[in-house]
């Protein structure tokens, strides 16, 4: 398949039929609730993880921004659904939404800081206002906690119904169903013309200027989408885990978020979320393993994954795509 | 090793009796242990690690008439980690107790589950104030707030340092600390000439060191991570702090044991305060320190001993319950706890579930060509300064 031919099967907007595998994997995804009753507390990070990835194909994969701060939305949405739910509303899905609209405005308001610049710029712009957030939240001790983190949340039962349980069962298909929800508006999104000319502005700026694209209006309202979908996955962390812990803000998630995206392949959207199953089973699987030494294992296969996998990187959806519709049972063994 | 007799008969008390306690099959008892194994609080997993194994190495796997079983996971300190996996420990392996947690974060993130679940969770290492209200369920065996701080202050008035300037990490425990320090120094009739706050990450000493001299203090009291304390000790010598009089007082994490050799001969003749030093002289201590050193390679520290008696807390609460590991009673046979420590005398205060031990004033000196702390001066059974009187 040559990149004209996708080009212009994607122009075509061929792209925004649902294919088989899609379905497979939500049906597998939610088929787990009752499969695998002791495995729902590392799907929830799975699910929530994903989320944070998705967030994150939105501008790297579809707008090309490089983001090394990404986590700056994911903490600030975590801390406000924290805040909120200790000291106003307890709601899950109320705090859902005002947590991604708090993290959508700061994107909002950050997004003219990535429009300048290049690659390294923006990498050294979305580091340094995670950087700055993080700092802030240390310092801040009154209202978050400072480094002893925000406790004493309490959350009542989603839509006053479900409550959270031990097990964790409400709590995965809370976060499942926002993920399923968020993952579909996106698909609408990357989907549209808009999401056409951002991938036009990606390939070539100047041109999509020429063309009559405004690329800086685009990258603000698509940054914005970004930063308040990963709010609502720092509010999901918040609401499964009752307690918002100073490293959401930390270097490390917006590099794991990064490195998710790596391993499953950006501009696809599912890149994400396999990614997502991918790093964290294995981590955790290493880490059971060898509760010292894993970090040197996962380093080394993800090494692997991009030796390996480097060409096909880019090409790994419709790789999998065609090795997957060629089979009856399709998307069995990318999902747990 | 369970036959089938085994089964059948238990099969069939279980059909007489019609009794379900949760453990009733289970002849063993599982402990999850969650610690920082990877990532920059490593150490303070393999010290507490190396004290739980020692412990269960110089006093069998059996407590209560049951086997006791350790399920160790890492969380790498991060706190959504913690509580993941001790879910997981709770709902999944069926652990009685939890044990671990290395910051004060990775401690608060649990409390919800181990309220939820009625399982007892012993602190071998995170120390601010604030965790024991946050659960019924907590015990600590590490230090309760800035326990070691406050009677470095009673010593240092004692001993003629009025003049002091603190220097703190600018986190929960550092803050705690500060606090501790100088509300009794003040109380006892010191005066505090400025309060230096140093940040977390990245830390250059040497601009805070420099106010520290132009303060002209009669000693400068600092509270470090441990980790920091090496960097912090050669940054101290260098600026010349020593040579133009201000004497340096501390807590015990700046000549942690586990680093004291690292630090080298710049740390000769510090002041420090703390729970455990590994030269204490007790015949507990030397067996633990001896253990410790041949199965780990490593000298014991205070998280090693914090874990050591974690250990301790939970086979003598099984004695008590004999081998009921339901979390309520266990958690009230750990009340009132006492015993002889490697550290020393060492109890569990009834009413906060948190630990009660001596300060000892110790003062770096050479034994046998090696660095030690060595204690000279004791305070008896010092509470957590913020929660007790």
């Amino acid at each position: 398949m040559t990149s004209g031919k996708t080009l212009a099967l994607t122009l075509l907007g061929a792209k925004g039929r649902w294919r088989m595998w899609e379905f497979a994997l939500w049906l597998v995804a939610i088929a787990a609730t009752f499969l695998l009753p002791s495995q729902l507390l590392i799907l929830t990070e799975v699910a929530i993880l994903a989320l944070f990835a998705v967030s994150l194909d939105l501008i790297l994969g579809y707008a090309g921004i490089v983001s090394l701060g990404h986590t700056a939305f994911f903490g600030l949405g975590a801390y406000a659904a924290g805040i909120l739910a200790r000291d106003y509303v307890t709601e899950p899905v109320t705090g859902l939404v005002f947590a991604g609209l708090v993290s959508g405005l700061f994107g909002l308001a950050t997004s003219f800081l990535v429009l300048r610049g290049s690659d390294l710029t923006r990498l050294m712009t979305t580091f340094g206002v995670a950087m700055l957030l993080a700092e802030l939240g240390n310092q801040m001790a009154w209202l978050t906690g400072g480094a002893d983190g925000l406790s004493g949340i309490s959350m009542s039962p989603i839509l006053g119904l479900f409550e959270f349980d031990l097990w964790g069962r409400n709590g995965y298909i809370y976060c499942l169903a926002v993920l399923i929800v968020l993952t579909f508006i996106a698909r609408r999104i990357v989907n549209s013309p808009f999401g056409l000319s951002l991938m036009a502005i990606k390939r070539n700026p100047r041109r999509a200027a020429m063309l009559g694209i405004s690329p800086k209006r685009r990258i603000v309202v698509i940054y914005a989408i970004s930063a308040a979908y990963a709010g609502m996955a720092g509010a999901l962390l918040t609401q499964t885990t009752s307690f918002v812990s100073p490293d959401v803000l930390a270097f490390h998630r917006s590099a794991d978020v990064l490195l998710v995206l790596v391993i499953g392949g950006a501009g696809y959207l599912y890149g994400g979320i396999f990614g997502a199953i991918i790093f964290t089973l294995l981590r955790d699987w290493l880490s059971v393993a060898t509760p010292q030494y894993w970090m040197f294992w996962i380093g080394l296969i993800l090494v692997a994954i991009v030796m390996i996998g480097r060409e096909r990187l880019t090409g790994w959806p419709a790789l999998l795509a065609r090795s997957l519709r060629g089979k009856s049972e399709p998307a069995g063994k990318e999902t747990p | 090793m369970i036959t089938r007799r085994h089964f059948m008969a238990s099969a069939a008390a279980i059909a007489m009796l019609s009794v379900a306690a949760p453990s009733f099959a289970a002849d063993t008892v599982k402990i999850g242990l969650i610690l920082p194994m990877t990532g920059p609080f490593a150490s303070t997993g393999r010290q507490v690690e190396a004290g739980v194994r020692a412990y269960m190495a110089l006093n069998g796997d059996t407590a209560g008439g049951k086997k006791v079983e350790i399920v160790l996971r890492d969380d790498a300190g991060t706190a959504d980690q913690t509580r993941r996996i001790a879910q997981e420990l709770v709902v999944n392996d069926k652990v009685s107790m939890l044990m671990g947690f290395g910051l004060t974060p990775l401690a608060m993130a649990v409390a919800p589950v181990i309220s939820q679940a009625k399982v007892p969770a012993i602190i071998t290492s995170a120390t601010t104030s604030a965790i024991m209200s946050k659960s019924d369920f907590f015990v600590r065996t590490s230090m309760a707030g800035p326990q070691s701080a406050v009677p470095v202050a009673t010593w240092a008035v004692q001993n003629g340092l009025k003049r002091v300037v603190t220097l703190v990490t600018d986190y929960g425990p550092g803050h705690d600390i500060e606090k501790g320090f100088t509300d009794q120094f003040k109380k006892d009739g010191g005066e505090i000439v400025e309060a230096v706050r140093v940040p977390l990450q990245n830390p250059d000493f040497a601009p805070f060191l420099q106010r520290v001299r132009d303060a002209k203090p009669d000693a400068v009291f600092v509270f470090v991570p441990a980790g920091v304390g090496s960097l912090f000790m050669k940054q101290f010598v260098d600026r010349g702090l020593a040579d133009a009089g201000i004497k340096l007082i501390a807590t015990g994490d700046v000549t942690d044991d586990d680093l004291l050799g690292a630090i080298g001969d710049p740390a000769l003749g510090v002041i420090t305060g703390h729970f455990y030093s590994a030269a204490h002289d007790s015949p507990e201590n030397k067996a633990f320190v001896q253990q410790v050193k041949d199965s780990a390679k490593m000298r014991a520290n205070f998280m090693a001993v914090g874990g050591f008696d974690a250990m301790h807390l939970a086979y003598a609460a099984l004695a008590k319950t004999n081998g009921d590991t339901d979390g309520t009673k266990l958690i009230n046979a750990m009340k009132g706890m006492e015993w002889t420590s490697p550290r020393g005398p060492i109890s569990i205060d009834p009413a906060t579930r948190d630990i009660v031990q001596d300060i000892y004033i110790r003062k770096v000196e050479k034994k046998d060509g090696e660095l030690y702390n060595v204690e000279f001066s004791t305070f008896k059974k010092i509470h957590d300064p913020f929660v007790a009187k």
